[in-house]
């Protein structure tokens, strides 16, 4: 009976990757985040969409604890990545920050070579062997569809190159680490429809090898790429289902309000 | 209307207030610099840079005096350099929000606005007397590291502050740590500021005279030094002796010197200036 009581565990943390349980965030007095439960499950896209200051950014940015050094963040709850609680004492945030990678809103290169952009993350894990880190900035590249635009200016600073490329390139950057979660805060909406649409594809490409988590204000993004979407509001979860559901048939009226664009 | 053309004739009075402002203090400096030009200019050549001093006027020259000026300015630099970077940096990343930081910020603007003599009343007490260094040009470079301490600090932190948020956050989000994302990140982008701002430091440093004189620098030194613990006389100082000498000769000695001084400060700024706009058009 136990036995299979655990067996019946081990299957739930392979499907969910991550789960919050009761996760409220303070920010001094003010509850940004209001007692959510979720799980979050593993090499799907889940999307985030709501109005702006429903606490989905700040809700993901719990997964790698970024929040952490903002003043007056506070949280309650647990948030758990494969079964590990990622709030404990012990756990070192530089080690899970490897684990659970994330791409910005704004394609934030270092302004440094794109060498020295995807291979940072090794580096500073100490991997001197330079033609490792050759083998893993190519293929970190040739994972997004960047090697061929770039192999011959591989020395050249980040800062020269489109806007859509840099947003694949700190994409680059985030794999060669090797996370198992990627979030990504709307890392469309700086870029202009081509770049967007390749990133979206490569965001479809991605999610064979990684759980990713993605916050949107676009609706028709979350609808074509997302296997599930959670639709946030007031820092509330107010419905989180399968993204065709969702987005054909919300149970919530709020929900139907917000993709409908009533509000938001 | 009414209120309108009032408006309108205070901003033209302001704006005439200001460019009379602006160019008073333009002028002003142009006339200093073009008399010291017609008094100095004829006697600077290279014989006066090489010469040692001399009480002849004509035979004398500042070669004591830039060496130890050379000195001062490369040991000051080795000095403030790291505590003023490393202060900075615990300021700005470590120590942000804690009341110790607080206070320690209070107290460095109040050291930048402390009057140079009384860092040369330090310097003669701790670096000349206790520590026993004597009226070299290391004790000179301590004191004077002290004075520009606080302008490296504010400057560093500036410049620190100036990286955005976004380098800062790739960083930690790919498993940085705090040491790594400040040595690997924020000093290489910040470089250019911090090095501005040391530069800056630097030729206020090379034009001081009051604490030099107060720990004991020389007027008359017959050598350029030639180790950190040698006594040393510098440009301002040699100036300052000069014009106070009743020969008509010394005074075209001062301004040829004076020349020599501005020089080194204006291809200071000047650098100071390349690397800032360089280094903004590097970070956009």
């Amino acid at each position: 009976m136990k036995e299979n009581k655990d067996t019946i565990d081990k299957s739930l943390k392979r499907k969910h990757k991550l789960q919050t349980k009761d996760v409220k965030v303070f920010y001094d007095d003010f509850m940004a985040i209001k007692g959510i439960d979720m799980n979050i499950r593993a090499n799907k896209i889940t999307a985030f969409i709501g109005p702006s200051g429903c606490g989905k950014s700040t809700f993901l940015r719990l997964f790698n604890r970024m929040n952490d050094y903002i003043d007056g963040f506070r949280m309650e709850g647990e948030i758990l990545i494969d079964g590990e609680n990622i709030y404990k004492k012990k756990v070192n945030v530089e080690q899970l920050r490897k684990q659970v990678g994330m791409v910005f809103q704004k394609p934030n290169p270092f302004p440094k070579s794109i060498y020295e952009n995807v291979a940072y993350g090794l580096k500073i894990q100490g991997i001197k062997d330079k033609s490792y880190l050759k083998d893993k900035v190519e293929d970190s590249l040739k994972q997004v569809g960047l090697w061929n635009e770039v192999k011959e200016d591989i020395n050249k600073s980040a800062l020269a190159l489109s806007g859509g490329q840099q947003q694949r390139l700190c994409i680059a950057r985030t794999l060669a680490v090797e996370p198992s979660i990627i979030l990504m805060d709307e890392p469309t909406s700086a870029l202009d429809p081509i770049s967007t649409a390749k990133i979206e594809e490569l965001i479809y490409e991605l999610k064979e090898k990684y759980t990713i988590v993605i916050v949107t204000h676009n609706m028709q993004q979350a609808g074509r790429i997302s296997d599930y979407t959670a639709f946030f509001y007031m820092g509330e979860l107010i419905e989180y289902d399968k993204s065709k559901k969702l987005f054909t048939n919300p149970e919530k009226k709020q929900t139907e309000n917000y993709i409908t664009g009533r509000f938001g | 209307m009414n209120n309108i053309r009032k408006n309108r004739i205070k901003d033209q009075v302001f704006k005439f207030w200001g460019i009379a402002c602006t160019f008073l203090g333009l002028i002003l400096l142009m006339i200093f610099i073009g008399s010291i030009i017609v008094d100095g200019v004829q006697r600077i050549d290279w014989s006066f840079i090489t010469s040692l001093p001399s009480r002849k006027a004509e035979r004398a020259g500042i070669y004591t005096a830039l060496m130890g000026s050379v000195w001062i300015l490369i040991f000051t630099t080795i000095i403030a350099l790291p505590l003023g970077i490393a202060a900075a940096i615990y300021l700005e990343e470590y120590a942000k929000e804690s009341k110790l930081a607080s206070l320690l910020e209070v107290n460095i603007s109040n050291l930048a606005g402390v009057p140079s003599i009384i860092y040369g009343l330090l310097g003669l007490e701790v670096f000349v007397r206790i520590m026993e260094m004597g009226a070299s040009v290391l004790a000179g470079s301590f004191t004077l590291a002290l004075l520009i301490l606080p302008i490296v600090i504010v400057s560093t932190r500036e410049s620190i502050k100036a990286v955005p948020k976004s380098i800062r956050d790739a960083s930690f989000a790919l498993g940085a740590s705090k040491w790594q994302t400040v040595s690997q990140q924020l000093l290489p982008a910040s470089f250019g500021g911090i090095l501005t701002g040391i530069i800056l430091a630097l030729s206020r440093a090379v034009g001081e005279t009051a604490p030099l004189i107060v720990i004991g620098a020389l007027a008359y030194v017959p050598f350029a030094p030639e180790s950190p613990m040698d006594e040393f006389s510098v440009l301002p100082i040699q100036i300052f002796n000069w014009i106070s000498r009743p020969q008509h000769g010394f005074e075209t000695n001062a301004a040829a010197a004076i020349i020599v001084l501005l020089l080194i400060t204006f291809i200071m700024n000047g650098i100071a200036v390349y690397f800032r706009n360089r280094w903004q058009s590097k970070l956009k």
